[in-house]
């Protein structure tokens, strides 16, 4: 190969680098290690880990613990899907393309929206991509925002949208769900959109159709943002209750906690404003012989088309994360999505009755709630979760992380995977440790 | 659906059909109105598919049997990396001690993944001569976004606004659109002759104005920047920073360091380089990587080593923020330290020399028959023109990429550099064997010939595959974005 090249050795294929930046001494790395000690470290990385086959899982806050069918990940997991790139020649990648259309058609189905993206990043980032779009169509520069969105989808926003000149209001909830007169009062006319989280981060079921309406009437937009789109298994979808945009986290529908990525960024819409919209879309089209096929369309709007001008930077997206959102939904079925968000609610209610008749324990909101529930705890938070770690529980997230004032808040969720026994076994720990 | 079509799982639907095996309430029944408020209930059903098991594995299995990937065949998708990624990095990755980890696992019990993080880090800022490193960007261009806002934050607080960064004409596209996103006003700067950054233009473009110069290197032609260093000087003399789109560093490893070439801030994409599968697009994994005096700005949280133990970091004030929740793709960290560990030093810099080697041997076996704009020894990729076909017999590069369908390759990145006519830019990865690189050299020359002897074979191809060529145009014009059940048609 080299003679071909016409050089003597690999260094002349270097010699358009200056001196001055060529690597002088070799690298200090750790040693390379053989298949076999590479299965053993990395073995013993994870087994420090102590992951949800080892705490019972009560632990939620944007990443769910929901049971996936082993037939989603032994499809993903297949080379031609697996080792695939983004479908720049669709006559060759009809798989991936006709996956990420059906994908499309289960997110609408789902949200009862008009149109969703190929996948973004995760929920957060999505929602920060929505809130863009808000700005772009309505040409204001300001979003009002409830308190009771997940703090680090909020955070993302803000970190999104300061260099932009976009003024991010937020807005204090009531007992655990959005104050509908704050909001009132927050929105004017420089208002480019509202958002709520449903169900919001504290669990609680928010009535959306109000703050739609109260968007509307000052000519902003409605998004919703959601962290488990199961629920609208069961709840009012984003598309009833007025939402223009719908910026959602996607892990739940068949994809591992995995530390907390990947994941999936859902984002979906109403038809009108598709041409504002970051992120590939799939369409249907015919090839020369009159058949149905699948292409990347609308790229106009994308960063290789349009440079600077593009409505987003997003390149590599989450395709792999929004094909297991697929298959679950497949083998989910519209029975599926119903039975597992039924479950979830009437799940967690039994914990959260349990829970608030333990003494020294409270659940401060009395408002409705999907899978998720505040608890006030006798001792700090951190404490009870540190405690229970070692009796063999994630007992849930500590909400001091977020809001110092609530050093004795803990979010408890409860997925379709727990059982009664478990949930029993846990309230007898939570008053042991209390 | 047509007869020759083949279906949508929503058209495999037949009702009351199902796949999953859900229990029942294992707790007292209570009427479902009492939780939930029946107003606030769903009162129509998604219309998902409803099928058996075997007709979900069997459509999706047919659907991966019309997918084309690097485990059936050679890629040589410019600026893409699309090398074998080994299975053994897809095991780890699997292990429940990762997969099944909670985000919000106590830090004393979640160890292994944050030593893991701490681990990588290390070993990539030695690789890349930096000081510092986030994982959080989910993927390239989130970490553009986050090290152009760790600029902004930076020169925020020196009190200097500065509006503008500087990109090539060569540039990825995520490049011009993350400065955007920053804030920033783009300046375009041209190639000059040789490939490199015009020096005179750039020259005259920077001033007091210019926050970064957003170099690639080796840029999208392939070429390593023969002025790096003067590059770096002229942008310090100025004030600016120097940001390197290192998405690809194939052909770096262990031969030169972005942070020795003058670099403030990079980022590389851990699914190129780095043996992470590129999943159909994704998902990806990015590290941003930074010197000492951008270190401050990171997003939060910051994984650190704390004597023995490894904990996250909260307590950053001069932190830009979140781009999302959580750590980043932490799945995909696993694969990078895999690859990283299963290298080594050594082993490393041996891929970097086969990447360079393979992309020179494929340019120059092709030089005789298809023009290449800048001819010098290129790195781990290159750029062909169509422009010699296109004049002789008007086929195009779309049409050079879909008869390479026929032969059973996948087709070069085409009509990117946009700078470059009818371009076709090929990148082998140190991963294909002689022997593959041989019958792709042969049927690009095969593809010169019938381009003279019979440019209809082109211009209607692809012939063997699964659908003929798609109409692209009519995808745009008329958006068909998904599909509705039968019941909902008329409502367009």
């Amino acid at each position: 190969m080299l003679r071909t090249i016409g050089v003597r050795s690999l260094e002349d294929l270097f010699t358009d680098l200056p001196e001055r930046v060529r690597l002088k001494a070799p690298l200090r790395l750790r040693p390379p290690l053989s298949d076999p000690d590479l299965l053993r470290t990395f073995r013993a990385l994870a087994d420090e880990n102590a992951h949800t086959g080892r705490l019972v899982c009560f632990a939620g806050a944007g990443a769910y613990d929901h049971f996936i069918p082993p037939a989603v990940w032994q499809l993903v997991g297949r080379g031609e899907f697996l080792t695939a790139y983004t479908p720049y020649q669709p006559e060759v990648s009809q798989g991936a393309l006709q996956a990420g259309y059906e994908y499309q058609t289960m997110v609408c189905e789902l949200l009862s929206m008009e149109v969703a993206n190929a996948s973004l990043y995760d929920g957060a980032s999505a929602l920060a991509e929505a809130v863009g779009m808000a700005r772009d169509l309505t040409r204001r520069n300001r979003v009002v925002v409830s308190t009771a969105v997940h703090p680090e989808y909020r955070q993302v926003v803000r970190t999104y949208t300061a260099s932009l000149g976009v003024e991010v209001v937020e807005v204090p909830h009531q007992e655990g769900r959005t104050s509908v007169e704050a909001v009132a009062q927050a929105v004017d006319g420089r208002t480019a959109a509202v958002v709520i989280q449903q169900p919001n981060f504290f669990g609680g079921i928010e009535d959306p159709q109000v703050f739609g309406e109260v968007a509307h009437r000052a000519g902003a937009l409605f998004i919703l943002a959601s962290a488990d789109p199961l629920a609208f298994g069961l709840l009012a979808p984003p598309g009833e209750v007025g939402a223009d945009i719908v910026a959602a986290e996607g892990q739940p529908l068949g994809n591992p906690l995995n530390f907390g990525g990947p994941s999936l960024g859902i984002l979906a819409t109403r038809m009108p404003f598709v041409r504002r919209m970051p992120g590939r879309l799939v369409g249907a089209t015919v090839d020369t012989e009159g058949r149905r096929g699948f292409v990347l369309t609308l790229q106009t709007r994308e960063q290789h088309i349009r440079r600077e001008k593009a409505t987003s930077n997003i390149c590599t997206n989450e395709f792999l994360n929004a094909l297991a959102a697929t298959l679950y939904l497949s083998l989910l079925g519209p029975d599926g999505v119903r039975r597992v968000a039924e479950l979830c609610v009437r799940k967690s209610h039994y914990l959260k009755e349990r829970v608030a008749a333990l003494p020294g324990y409270a659940v401060p909101f009395p408002g409705p709630t999907f899978h998720e529930f505040v608890v006030r705890t006798p001792r700090p938070a951190e404490e009870i979760v540190r405690a229970l770690a070692a009796e063999g529980f994630l007992a849930g997230v500590p909400l001091g992380r977020f809001h110092p004032e609530w050093e004795d808040g803990l979010l408890v969720c409860v997925t379709e995977s727990r059982t009664r026994e478990e949930m029993d076994r846990f309230v007898d720990a939570l008053r042991r440790v209390a | 659906m047509k007869e020759r079509d083949f279906p949508l799982i929503f058209e495999r639907s037949a009702p009351g059909r199902r796949a999953h095996g859900l229990p029942e309430a294992d707790v007292p029944e209570v009427p479902l109105g009492s939780l939930v408020p029946t107003e606030a209930q769903r009162k129509t059903p998604p219309a998902l598919p409803e099928v058996s098991e075997l007709e979900v594995v069997r459509h999706f299995t047919l659907l991966a049997h019309r997918n084309f990937s690097v485990d059936q065949g050679f890629i040589p998708l410019g600026s893409c990396t699309m090398k074998y990624n080994p299975k053994l990095h897809e095991e780890v990755a699997r292990y429940e001690g990762f997969s099944r980890l909670h985000p919000y696992t106590p830090e004393e019990r979640a160890q292994g993944a944050l030593r893991l993080m701490v681990e990588l880090g290390e070993e990539l800022q030695e690789l890349t001569g930096m000081d510092a490193v986030t994982f959080q960007p989910a993927a390239g261009a989130q970490g553009e976004l986050v090290g152009l806002l760790m600029i902004r934050a930076y020169f925020a607080q020196r009190g200097e606004e500065r509006t503008k960064v500087i990109v090539p004409d060569s540039a990825h596209g995520t490049n011009p659109a993350s400065a955007s996103m920053a804030g920033y006003q783009v300046v375009t700067i041209p190639s000059d002759g040789r490939g490199n950054m015009d020096l005179r233009k750039l020259e005259a473009a920077l001033g007091p104005e210019v926050a970064a110069v957003m170099l690639t290197n080796p840029n999208t032609f392939g070429l390593f920047e023969e002025h790096v260093d003067r590059i770096a000087e002229l942008a310090h003399a100025h004030g600016a920073q120097m940001y390197l789109d290192g998405a690809n560093l194939n052909a770096m490893l262990g031969i030169t360091r972005p942070g020795d070439q003058g670099f403030d801030a990079m980022h590389t994409n851990l699914h190129k380089t780095f043996s992470t599968p590129h999943g159909g697009g994704g998902p990806g994994a990015c590290a941003l990587l930074v010197k000492r005096h951008l270190e401050p700005f990171l997003p939060l949280p910051v994984v650190r080593r704390v004597g023995d133990r490894y904990a996250l970091d909260w307590n950053r004030p001069h932190s830009i923020g979140r781009v999302r929740a959580f750590y980043g793709n932490f799945g995909n960290l696993v694969r990078a330290y895999a690859y990283l560990r299963t290298l080594g030093a050594e082993g490393l810099r041996a891929v970097a020399e086969h990447a360079v080697l393979h992309a020179n041997y494929l340019r120059v076996r092709l030089a005789p028959f298809y023009e290449i704009p800048y001819s010098r020894i290129c790195k781990h990729e290159f750029v062909l023109s169509g422009v010699r076909q296109k004049r002789r017999s008007g086929v195009t590069a779309q049409d050079i990429a879909k008869r390479l369908l026929d032969y059973g390759f996948y087709a070069p990145t085409v009509y990117f550099p946009l700078i470059v006519e009818e371009a076709l830019m090929v990148e082998p990865t140190e991963t294909e064997s002689l022997q593959v690189l041989d019958a792709f050299a042969e049927a690009m020359i095969a593809i010169d010939r019938e381009s003279q002897e019979n440019p209809e074979v082109l211009k209607t191809a692809p012939h063997t595959t699964p659908v003929r060529r798609l109409d692209e145009v009519r995808a745009a014009r008329y958006p068909d974005l998904r599909w509705r059940p039968e019941s909902r048609r008329c409502m367009g």
